[in-house]
């Protein structure tokens, strides 16, 4: 029971990380449309930054807010540089450019910080506390403090004339550059804070699967699953998405692990991680593109 | 866009079959290490023709081929391995797994397009390792370790060595694939697909069946890039996971753009390319690091991601088209 509740602790906090990710992800897609294969080494662009402060002697927290401060200036650029241009490009090109910013971002991080993996330090102190021995202190607080920058985010869009103006210029680009929004800003500015949420994901992240330029592959993999459970295009449903998906991968790896004890038999571990979220990835894409909380778009035809 | 010169692709092939012969009276030009190299370019513009079959001239995004690519190698290697089967015959056999597993494949893929596309092979790209290591499939693919190879040999005590032979049968290959793909466009079939690149719902009415064609064309893009895997796993005898993660997917992408979305010449010119980058990353890193002066090691990957980012602003047709384009101004302006 203790264990069963200890993998639940860690797929909360797991799911934490995916549902920020999978928020910076859906926040870009509502915008744009567009799907930001990019979005995971940006992130993992942004933990370097931030380890790079720390190793210069700054507080976690410092480096924490630099870091998320650099990677809302890194989005906004790329968007009104690289991507604005590319404004009615096909399809293929936008994804083509995509891959193109993963693989600078993934190899210019190697060759700065090298592709050595190198430990992250927790913010958090070690003692444990609460249900002492079910949920770490790193656990705890990476879900605060997910739930604490999703919160922001929330009375930053719900609140404020500015996130008014951007979820304007989201829905109805027209019609909200009709009545005065600069929606090409708004754009660089979902790109800026999308980073942002991004980063948050990366550094509380890096103290659980070690800093590498290749650290967060599998899970962008995982907040694609986690955006497509909810429903891509709800920033809502990209939050609940990451926490069903975060519990239910330590779960099926926990399921794995009792069918093996039981009766030897081996069928799932640890180490398929990723092929559950591939086929998580499938199965919603045919069976409920739409996700959990989705708009049902219907093709006129 | 029209057909390469008949003329000139007859002159390029009898230049690909001599000049190899020349390598007892110019062994420091045509050394056994270039002739190596060279078959890689050759089995790279294969897979490359396979992502262009599926992207170029049916419009489905793959970000996934290295999956089919894995498919192919370890299709080969396990059944020279453990089947003792002669390295040719493999190529079939892994032709005709991959056509299935890309068939397969090919039924979902069948609900999504453009981006949706997109992220479902680019999961599957990142999720190949790890399937590679399943513990079920771990007596033969021999897990993380790979399997060991032996290189084949020219056959009937020809006087040719381990790469000149590797290389002609590369070569036979790829001839035979790049002719069939020819035609395969040329006919009925290939503009079928192309039309549902173009028109998918003016094609449908035109009585394509477009579910068949795409998911056929699905099949027979992972068979083409599963052969040039089966093909790999003989030139470089050793497969192992690692080897196919993420980023051999966007090398296949590389040199899909570089050469030509939609270009048969293109896909040829791609494959050269990105394996020409890969190999001159070190020169590169040192020509920056040394002559440049500048302390930073540029990678292979930092000038595919530069270019396939610049490339979508210069030019978007590839190296080929944009070629095509200018020699076409030129002329009209003659």
């Amino acid at each position: 029971m203790e264990q069963f509740l200890q993998q639940l602790a860690s797929g909360l906090a797991n799911g934490a990380i995916y549902a920020a990710l999978a928020l910076a992800l859906v926040m870009i897609y509502v915008s744009t449309d567009h799907i930001n294969f990019a979005q995971g080494e940006m992130a993992m662009f942004s933990t370097y930054i931030s380890w790079q402060l720390m190793s210069w002697g700054a507080d976690f927290w410092v480096a924490f807010v630099a870091a998320v401060a650099f990677s809302f200036v890194m989005g906004v650029t790329i968007e009104r540089v690289i991507l604005r241009p590319l404004h009615s490009a096909p399809v293929l090109s936008i994804i083509v450019v995509f891959i193109g910013l993963l693989a600078i971002f993934n190899s210019v991080a190697g060759a700065i910080w090298s592709y050595l993996i190198k430990s992250f330090p927790s913010p958090f102190p070690k003692s444990d506390f609460g249900i002492a021995g079910v949920i770490g202190a790193h656990q705890l607080g990476v879900v605060l403090v997910t739930l604490v920058v999703l919160g922001l985010l929330f009375v930053f869009f719900r609140f404020t004339p500015l996130g008014l103006a951007m979820r304007a210029a989201a829905q109805n680009p027209q019609m909200a550059r009709l009545v005065g929004v600069r929606v090409d800003w708004m754009l660089a500015l979902g790109w800026g804070l999308a980073a942002s949420v991004g980063a948050v994901a990366g550094i509380m992240v890096a103290h659980i699967v070690y800093l590498d330029p290749n650290m967060m592959g599998g899970i962008l993999l995982y907040a694609f699953a986690s955006a497509l459970v909810g429903g891509i295009s709800s920033p809502g449903g990209a939050v609940a998405g990451g926490f069903i998906v975060g519990v239910l991968e330590n779960m099926v790896a926990y399921a794995g692990n009792q069918i093996e004890k039981a009766t030897g038999v081996y069928i799932i571990g640890n180490g398929e991680k990723l092929t559950v979220a591939l086929i998580i990835v499938i199965v919603v894409l045919t069976v409920k593109p739409a996700g959990l909380f989705g708009r049902v778009v219907v093709k006129r035809v | 866009m029209p057909a390469f010169p008949k003329k000139w692709l007859a002159v390029l092939l009898v230049l690909a079959v001599v000049i190899p012969l020349l390598q007892p009276v110019l062994p420091d030009i045509v050394s056994n290490y270039r002739l190596f190299l060279v078959s890689t370019m050759i089995i790279a513009s294969i897979a490359v023709l396979g992502l262009n079959l599926l992207t170029g001239f049916n419009g489905q995004i793959s970000l996934g081929h290295g999956a089919f690519y894995a498919v192919g190698a370890y299709t080969a290697a396990i059944l020279m391995d453990r089947l003792n089967v002669p390295y040719w015959a493999t190529l079939p056999a892994a032709a005709i797994v991959c056509f299935i597993v890309g068939y397969l494949f090919g039924l979902p893929a069948l609900k999504l397009e453009g981006h949706y596309l997109a992220l479902a092979t680019f999961a599957l790209a990142l999720a190949v390792p790890q399937i590679l290591k399943y513990k079920w499939l771990e007596d033969l693919t021999g897990g993380v370790q790979g399997i060991v190879l032996l290189k084949p040999e020219a056959p009937f005590g020809l006087p040719l060595s381990e790469d000149q032979w590797l290389y002609y049968f590369c070569l036979v290959v790829m001839v035979f694939l790049y002719w069939g793909a020819a035609n395969m466009l040329n006919s009925r079939s290939g503009r079928a697909m192309m039309a549902i690149r173009d028109q998918p719902m003016a094609a449908s009415t035109m009585g394509i069946d477009l579910a068949l064609y795409k998911t056929v064309t699905f099949g027979i893009s992972a068979a083409y890039t599963g052969i040039a895997g089966a093909l790999s796993a003989s030139a470089i005898a050793f497969v192992a996971p690692d080897s196919f993660t993420i980023f051999l997917s966007i090398k296949f992408l590389i040199g899909l753009v570089v050469g030509g979305v939609g270009s048969l010449a293109g896909s040829v010119v791609g494959g050269i390319f990105y394996v020409l980058v890969d190999n001159s990353a070190q020169a590169l890193s040192q020509f920056v690091r040394n002559d440049l002066g500048v302390p930073f090691d540029l990678s292979a990957y930092t000038v595919f991601g530069v270019l396939l980012v610049a490339l979508m602003y210069l030019m978007p047709m590839g190296i080929v088209g944009g070629v095509y384009l200018a020699v076409r101004r030129l002329r009209s302006q003659r």
